[in-house]
């Protein structure tokens, strides 16, 4: 071991001199000298399309792209990938190469991917919304499918063969009729200078072709992360740095009125920083920053905000906004007066947290006209906007890094601790890091947004939904929409997820699946009450009432693979259904429960789920964030959970705000549906979607009770089963 | 105020000049440049700290500096021993069993720590030895195969 401090990370490719300017095409041609370079941009040549939909509009682009994804074959034979989209263990880190190796033919260790440097890499708006393999993955392989075909061309020209008798494999162009006769890529690149542009589609290999894609791989980074080696924002050191600690207010929506530093000023080698709306203080040791700063004395004008996790659904009810019809079908009122047994439900879900691992940490060194932040952020380029507007810097002075995130979920597009960093490393003149403490973290969190919806539906004279009318309040129109075959139904909307600003006490924002997982919910558990009074049992009426063959088929697969037995709900076995559609992917989920009257506890004996996503590029991948999608989802579903008052979290640490643990774990079986003829769609969402539905019907089927609110507490469970009997 | 505290560190004898009641997980982030420990919670409800002192699982948040002089202190840095890995660390990585990978060390050091007292454990065992370990991810079911995995490599068994 050693006593030096940790060297700041190199970026990966450490023999690029990268500049201070955002890349343009120009300047990586300059940069790499020789080789082959291909680019890609997302639109009709490449049949990628980046979804405005899909991301919040403070991180779209507000530059012309010239390029979104970029290729580079050096004379060794060496790929190197750069993309602007982040590792925050979803595993693109894996797949990305995984698709790139598979179209140029080349072994996938040769595959370096440079990832988040806005120096290093092409403009990316963020890494959410399940975009990069679906998305972004296309071009890395219309990109290598390009530059394979360069390589045969030169290959043709130097073996003296035409490109029809030439076939690729492992790193090189091979004679099909003589296979000794071969040339490896970097011998064909060797000091020339190829660039290419993408313009027409090129024609992809067919899923009958793949090596690599489709193929179980293991993570690329699990050596790093289990020696401790793997370095986060938080863990970057650069020499004369300080650690800063920022005062909060102790509430949303509190005004500094005065503060008196003069204490944490008595503790040597403090310096404060105060700003009008930035008090820090700073220091060599991160702890005795922290000492410092319970030394500040601090009065604030109380917040005027006189709501709380009881009050806050009224006030959301109450917005003067007016709904949007976002999908209708049929003649709602006609289908009204068909209806013979009316069930109509409002249901609610509280503000939840992001709670990753890692806390918001950013390391930045500004210098007399140019600024590099190192930063644990799922939007690096829309960061270096933020920060080069605080800064006054253009933004081409401005480099933003991203090292590994501890976790995202949607909680790391706003870069709070990154414009912290970088304005107190301004104020003082030296390297500043911010890590927030957990209390921070929730303090500061874009929680997922605590939301309403209402369902008015009925059954007809044969136990079919006669009508569908659903509304909801402030979680979004992802998932909202109706997946059922219905005659007569309406959808309308009121907010987005996130707000508009005014309406929350504290900040919301995207939250893995953001509306996803609040749509599905309430649909899902009122048409398990709908089947429940037709008395059919749950999958049935669901497969009766539905004509989407990708959600047919996610569906039979999961009653298949579960051993499904048709039952009438509340059957007493504790068994949950339900499904749903995201990021272009479908799922269905089965689970099991056990139910502690006496606690009102509830026990996840067993989880299914089956997903439909498309292409899979590394199955093993896509298992996990499966897998993590399941656990994950059972803490929105049981304990977790906002409490506040008056702009005040009464829930700022993990001994009161509970995440999913390992004696939670029900036995978790996943199903993959081959679709290899679908383009790859979304697999780090879908699966948390069904999990706050499963389980409440499976607690219906165990018990009678229908949950209206997550999550299903033990101390709600004990209310409802109280009022039952 | 500044003492002399001496520990061995991951088999390296260290003498430092600290403050003794400075918390093992700042110094050890920050003096010492061993960032593989890390700061999930503060308030030992995470685990992400977690290093062996004298062997056993000790969360550094709660713990000082001269609570740890005279005494050996292993980092996830210093389980691996002249570039090999710890059978714990080889089926954390056969089994995927991490995804953003910063509570990975915790983990792997609480199991180090659970496999002392139970070479040959139960998977009911294993997963209520880890349960005051938190993982956001969602890596659990595959820790706690890593975790068994590894329980049999150690005692002369292969890898399932």
């Amino acid at each position: 071991m050693s006593n030096d401090p940790t060297p700041v990370r190199e970026p990966l490719s450490a023999n690029l001199e990268p500049d201070m300017h955002p890349p343009t095409r120009r300047e990586f041609l300059k940069r790499f000298g020789t080789g082959l370079m291909v680019w890609a941009v997302f639109g009709p040549a490449t049949g990628a399309q980046e979804s405005e939909a899909a991301r919040p509009a403070t991180v779209r682009p507000r530059q012309t792209n010239d390029f979104n994804s970029f290729l580079h074959i050096d004379e060794n034979g060496h790929v190197t990938c750069f993309t602007g989209k982040i590792e925050m263990g979803q595993g693109i880190i894996t797949s990305l190469p995984q698709m790139l190796a598979e179209d140029l033919d080349v072994p996938i260790d040769d595959v370096e991917i440079v990832m988040g440097d806005t120096a290093l890499c092409p403009f990316d708006g963020g890494t959410f919304g399940s975009m990069s393999t679906r998305s972004f993955g296309l071009l890395f392989r219309a990109a290598a499918t390009e530059a394979r075909g360069v390589l045969m061309e030169l290959a043709a020209a130097a073996l003296q063969v035409p490109v029809a008798q030439l076939t690729t494999q492992q790193g090189a162009v091979v004679d099909a009729n003589d296979p000794s006769r071969k040339i490896a890529y970097g011998q064909l690149t060797k000091g020339k200078k190829i660039e290419r542009h993408l313009t027409v589609k090129p024609s992809l290999k067919a899923p009958e072709q793949f090596k690599i894609i489709g193929k179980p791989m293991l993570r690329r980074d699990s050596r790093d992360k289990v020696t401790g080696r793997a370095k986060f924002s938080g863990d970057l050191r650069l020499p004369g740095m300080l650690y800063a600690r920022v005062l909060r207010a102790p509430a949303h929506g509190a005004v500094l009125k005065n503060v008196d530093t003069s204490a944490a000023q008595q503790i040597e080698g403090i310096i404060v920083v105060r700003k009008a709306d930035l008090v820090a203080v700073l220091h060599v040791l991160p702890d005795v920053a922290e000492e410092a700063i319970e030394k500040i004395h601090a009065e604030f004008e109380p917040s005027a905000s006189r709501l709380d996790d009881k009050t806050i659904y009224e006030h959301l009810e109450q917005s003067k906004l007016q709904p949007k019809v976002a999908a209708h079908g049929g003649d709602i009122e006609a289908g009204r007066a068909l209806a013979v047994r009316r069930y109509d439900q409002t249901y609610h879900n509280p503000y939840v947290a992001h709670a990753a691992m890692e806390t918001h940490a950013a390391l930045a060194n500004v210098e007399k006209d140019k600024a590099t932040i190192w930063a644990s952020t799922q939007t690096p380029f829309p960061a270096r906007e933020e920060i080069a507007r605080t800064l006054g810097l253009p933004i081409s002075s401005v480099r933003v890094i991203t090292p590994f995130l501890g976790g995202g979920f949607g909680g790391k597009g706003f870069n709070l601790q990154a414009v912290e960093a970088a304005r107190l490393s301004k104020e003082t003149g030296r390297p500043v890091q911010v890590m927030w403490t957990r209390e921070e973290e929730f303090f500061n969190d874009t929680f997922r947004p605590a939301a309403v919806v209402k369902i008015q539906s009925g059954l007809d004279g044969a136990g079919r939904i006669a009508f569908w009318d659903y509304e909801v309040l402030f979680a979004g129109d992802r998932g909202a929409a109706q997946l059922y075959d219905l005659p007569h139904h309406r959808t309308s909307v009121v907010g987005t997820f996130q707000g508009p600003p005014g309406i929350h006490p504290f900040s919301v924002g995207a939250w893995r699946a953001p509306g996803s997982s609040t749509n599905a919910f309430a649909r899902e558990s009122h048409i398990d009450q709908l089947a429940s009074m037709a008395g059919a049992d749950p999958i049935e009426f669901r497969l009766g009432q539905l004509k989407d063959p990708r959600l047919i088929r996610v569906l039979k697969a999961a009653a298949e693979h579960w051993a499904w037995k048709p039952g009438k709900g509340p059957s007493g076995r504790g068994l949950g259904v339900a499904c749903g559609s995201d990021a272009g992917s479908y799922v269905a989920a089965i689970a099991e429960v056990e139910v502690d009257a006496k606690e009102g506890k509830i026990a996840v004996k067993r989880v299914l789920c089956a997903q439909e996503m498309g292409l899979v590029i590394n199955p093993a991948g896509a298992k996990i964030q499966m897998e993590g999608c399941i656990t994950m989802g059972m803490g929105y579903a049981l304990t977790e959970e906002i409490h506040f008052k008056n702009g005040a979290l009464q829930d700022t640490n993990f001994d009161t705000y509970a995440l999913p643990r390992f004696s939670w774990l029900p036995k978790i079986e996943t199903v993959i549906l081959e679709a290899d003829h679908t383009p790859p769609q979304g697999g780090g969402e879908p699966a948390i979607i069904v999990m706050g539905a499963v389980l409440a019907n499976a607690l219906y089927d165990a018990t009678g009770i229908r949950m209206l609110e997550l999550p299903m507490t033990p101390a709600r469970v004990k209310a409802a089963l109280a009022a039952k009997a | 105020m500044s003492d002399t505290v001496s520990l061995r560190l991951n088999d390296q004898p260290v003498r430092i000049q600290v403050a003794p009641d400075r918390t093992l997980l700042w110094v050890l982030r920050t003096d010492l440049g061993l960032t593989g420990t890390k700061y999930g919670c503060g308030i030992v409800q995470c685990g992400a700290c977690t290093v062996l002192v004298d062997n056993r699982a000790v969360r550094s948040c709660s713990v000082d500096m001269k609570s740890v002089d005279g005494k050996d202190v292993t980092t996830i840095e210093g389980l691996a021993k002249g570039g090999k890995l710890h059978p714990l660390q080889e089926a954390f990585i056969a089994h995927d069993a991490l995804q953003c990978g910063f509570c990975t060390p915790g983990m792997v050091l609480t199991a180090y720590d659970f496999l002392q007292k139970h070479p040959n454990p139960k998977r009911e065992e294993v997963i209520a030895g880890m349960n005051d370990n938190l993982c956001r991810c969602g890596a659990h079911t595959r820790i706690v195969d890593a975790i068994l995995a590894a329980a049999s490599v150690m005692k002369g068994g292969t890898a399932s």
